[in-house]
Order: C-alpha cells, then structure tokens, then sequence
C-alpha cells in the first residue's frame, strides 16, 4: 500500500474553517427542515385520521406524493423546477439570497414531512378511539380533540421512531450537494479535491455525522423519558 | 310530558345491514333516573351513545333538552357540553394530571379563566371524595378512583344529563360502591341520568324506571319494583335470573 496518510489536512489551509462552516450549514438545513417536516407531518399524519373522509384523502395524497418519489429528484424539481415559474424579479432575489440553500431545505422538508406523517399516523392510531370519544364528549370540537389530547398523546408515544426519522432526514441533508448547498459532504469534498487525500477527508465527514446523530439521538432520548406518560412501561434512565 | 329531556321517537339505527335499534320509543323527564339492562349486543350502548351524538340515528327523532339532534346544521359540541358522558373505560387523559383533566373542557370550551376552573375542580373532586388526589396522574389512581375523576369532569360541564355506560363494569368488585355511591349522591341532586348497568342493587334503589332491551328492541319499561317483582317477558326473566344468580 502506497498511499500516505496526511492527516494534517484536516487542520492545515483552510480546512478547518471549511469543515465548520459545512457542519454549520448541515444543521441549518437540517434544523429549518426538521421544523418544516414535523409541522406537515403533524398535520398530514392527524388529518389521515379524522372521521371525514375528503381531508383524510388530502392528507394521503401529499404522502403518497412525496414519499414515492426519490429525494433526489425532489431536490432538482425545488432547485430547477420551481424558480422559473416564478416572476422574473421573485426569481432573481432568490439566487441571490441562497435559492440552494432554500431549495434544498424544502425538498427535504416536505419529503420527510411525508415519512414523518406515517410515524405520526401510527402513534394517533396506536390511542385506543374512546380517548377521542371522550374528549369529543366534553365538548370540545374535533380539531380541539386532536390539538388537545391526541396529537400531545400521540406525540409522547412516537419518540423512538420520530428520532429515526430525525437522524434519517440529517444524513439525507448530504443530498443537497448535488445542487451546491455547501454542507458538510460538499465540504469533505472540496477538502479532497484540494489535497487529494480522500480518506482523511471522508473519515472526518463521517465521524462528524457519527457524532451530530449520538448527540441528537441523545437529546431525543431526554425528550422521551422528560414527556413520558406516566403508566406506560418505563424507559431506560 | 311535553318537556321530556330527552325523548326517543321511532328511532331506527342500522351498522350496514344490521339494525341496531329498532322503533325506540322512550321519554326521560328532567330529574328522572333510567336504567337500562339487557344482554350484551342487544343495544345498550349504541342507545345511550345517540344521545350526544356520537352515533347518528337513520330512522325517527331524538329531541334532547328540547332540541331535535337529527336536523341538520344542529352544533354537536353545543349539545354535547349539557350532556356529560362517562365510559366503562374512564378514558381520562393520561398525559395530564386529574386537575388538568377535569378543567380542560371548562377552560377551552366555556372559556372560564384557569383560577375559576381549578376552584370548580377541587369542588367536584371533593364531591367524589378524592380531594387529595388532584395533582396526580390516571396512572397512578385506582380504577374506582378514576372512574370518580372520570364523573368529576363530566360534571364540570355543568351538564343538565348524565350518560353512564357500563361504569362500573371494568372495577374490581370492591371498588364499585365507591362509584354506585357517588352515582346515587348525583340522583338525589335531581341529575337527569340514563345508566346502563348490570347493578340491580343500584337499579332497584336510585332508578326511576328500568328499560330491557334485547335485539335492539325496548322490550320491558316498567317501576325498579315492578320489574324485579314480576318481569312480563320470558327474555326478561330468563336475564334476570341469569345475572341475579351470582
Ligand atoms: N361501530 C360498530 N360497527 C358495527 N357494529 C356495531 C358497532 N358498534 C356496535 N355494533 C353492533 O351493534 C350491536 C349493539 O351493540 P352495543 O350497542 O354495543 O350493545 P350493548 O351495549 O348492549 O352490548 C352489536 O351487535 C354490536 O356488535
Ligand atoms: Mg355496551
């Protein structure tokens, strides 16, 4: 074996800074499409469910949309696609506000919203109906009922595979380097093509993401244990 | 009885093809206590649970507290914050505590302030007799315990009708009393209730009048006593006999 290691890239020239402003932009992108994709799988997820059939219908459409199609193909429709069908002054305002930056956040965004969505159906569906008859009962309307007691309960349940999701949608941030969102890969990239050293520059890329997803997965874990319902078996900690 | 509070007229239900009830024909006058017995699957629930409109009629009328629910355009919520209802199952919220259980409707729905709510709260819970219990959660109450909040928060509707399905049909024998008598503390107020139940002790007692329902039909409507006494019906004997035996 000839190759040489020079891990000294990682630090030497402008690296480092790189690297940095690559995690940076990751969690950007990934903390504005974590939003995005919580609030329309909230919504889509609950609509799916809802005694009346037209809204559960929209709520299967947008999944079944964005879902099936590969995020990949999401990230050039947002980025080629949408921009000219905009007014010629809108267009030009957003390629110099970043339009990668904000194309690729949406892209992920609404097809996580879609996975998200599942999670949350099945958490709603996992409450037994009477729960819904009963806060129904009292008075409260059905988006009362869903806003007040399902989704909170169906929310608290789906902790664990919504933390999947999560970590999913922040290594499918990389997606966006195929349409120049300097994130973290975009970045170990151009520190390869630079140096030429390729498995310095991926082994940080890849023990950064390790490190964001034990984190993230760690806060994830205090969420659960801080919001569980009290009754239903215990969690770890 | 023109003012019946509620009133059921040729009331008709199918689940696709099968009918679930069939010409009901009753009255509830405001203060009077009904209970309802029959086997299961005759259609005891479904009876009470078209009340407040979680199951809709196909066939007839049901006019509660003076206002006919089949008409279109009529506000289900409205009716539903005068007609409280409680489950065989307590379905509290297991994410709040009893306190927050029992001031969520008044606060979102009647739109009292929290201060208000909470005092009307602590009131109910030492009606039901479990004033030391409000900051806990379901979970870590008894089923007669829970089932006490569960009427608790019905009541903090301020509701003119009382629903009871089956409640006291998921408790540890030992527990039921402690709900029978909260049930009978409600009656002697003057609440207009209907109760499906099985308890024939509490039927005989607080019970106005006692309705048999078999096969989705009212078959017997008659006094506690003369019901118990002498039931017309061979279905009516047969059940009684079979749930008095034990
Ligand atoms: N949601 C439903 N869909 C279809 N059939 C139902 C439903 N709910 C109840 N039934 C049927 O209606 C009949 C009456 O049910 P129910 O009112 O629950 O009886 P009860 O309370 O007297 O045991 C039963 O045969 C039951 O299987
Ligand atoms: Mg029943």
């Amino acid at each position: 074996m000839n190759y040489q290691f020079k891990w000294s890239v990682l630090w030497s020239g402008q690296s480092g800074s790189w690297l940095l402003q690559g995690v940076i932009t990751t969690l950007e992108i990934s903390a504005l499409a974590w939003v995005l994709a919580a609030a329309l799988g909230i919504v889509s997820g609950a609509l799916r469910t809802v005694p009346f059939r037209p809204l559960r219908a929209v709520g299967t459409f947008y999944v079944e949309f964005f879902r099936n199609v590969p995020l990949l193909v999401w990230m050039f429709f947002w980025y080629f696609g949408v921009p000219p069908l905009l007014p010629r002054a809108a267009q030009d305002w957003i390629f110099n506000h970043g339009a990668e930056f904000w194309a690729g956040m949406f892209a992920l965004g609404v097809y996580h919203g879609a996975r998200m969505s599942e999670v949350i159906r099945a958490g709603i569906l996992a409450i037994p109906r009477t729960q819904f008859e009963a806060a129904v009962a009292m008075g409260l309307t059905t988006f009362q009922a869903y806003r007040l007691v399902i989704v909170p309960i169906a929310l608290r349940l789906i902790v664990p595979p919504a933390t999947n999701e999560s970590l999913n949608l922040l290594k499918n941030s990389s997606v966006a380097l195929t349409i120049s969102v300097a994130e973290l890969t975009f970045q170990t990239r151009q520190i390869e093509t630079y140096t030429a050293k390729a498995v310095e520059a991926l082994t940080a890329g890849t023990l950064i993401y390790l490190i964001l997803c034990v984190g993230i997965a760690a806060v994830m874990a205090r969420v659960e244990r801080r919001f569980a319902i009290p009754g239903l078996i215990a969690r770890g900690g | 009885m023109a003012d019946a509070a509620i009133r059921f007229r040729d009331v008709n239900k199918w689940f696709g093809k099968h009918q679930v009830l069939a010409d009901i024909n009753l009255a509830v006058s405001p203060g009077e206590v009904m209970v309802v017995c029959g086997p299961s699957g005759s259609g005891k629930s479904t009876l009470i649970r078209c009340v407040n409109g979680l199951e809709a009629i196909q066939g007839g009328d049901l006019v509660v507290l003076g206002e006919s629910i089949v008409r279109s355009g009529v506000s289900m919520s409205a009716l539903r914050t005068r007609v409280g209802m409680v489950f065989q199952s307590f379905n509290l919220f297991p994410h709040m505590t009893v306190l927050e259980n029992i001031m969520l409707a008044p606060v979102r729905v009647r739109g009292l302030s929290a201060t208000e709510a909470e005092k009307t709260a602590r009131t109910l819970l030492a009606r039901v007799r479990i004033p030391d219990k409000a900051e806990n959660y379901p979970a870590n109450l008894s089923g007669g315990q829970q089932q006490r909040v569960a009427i608790a928060r019905a009541l903090a509707m301020q509701p003119k009708i009382m629903l009871f399905d089956e409640p006291t049909s998921a408790l540890d024998p030992e527990m039921i009393n402690e709900v029978l008598d909260v049930m009978t503390d409600l009656a002697k107020e003057g609440m207009t209730m209907m109760v499906v139940t099985h308890e024939m002790g509490f039927a005989r007692r607080v019970a106005h009048r006692v309705v048999f329902m078999d096969a989705g039909r009212v078959v017997e409507e008659a006094t506690p006593d003369a019901f118990f006494a002498a039931p017309k019906s061979e279905r009516a004997k047969d059940f009684l006999s079979k749930i008095l035996s034990h």
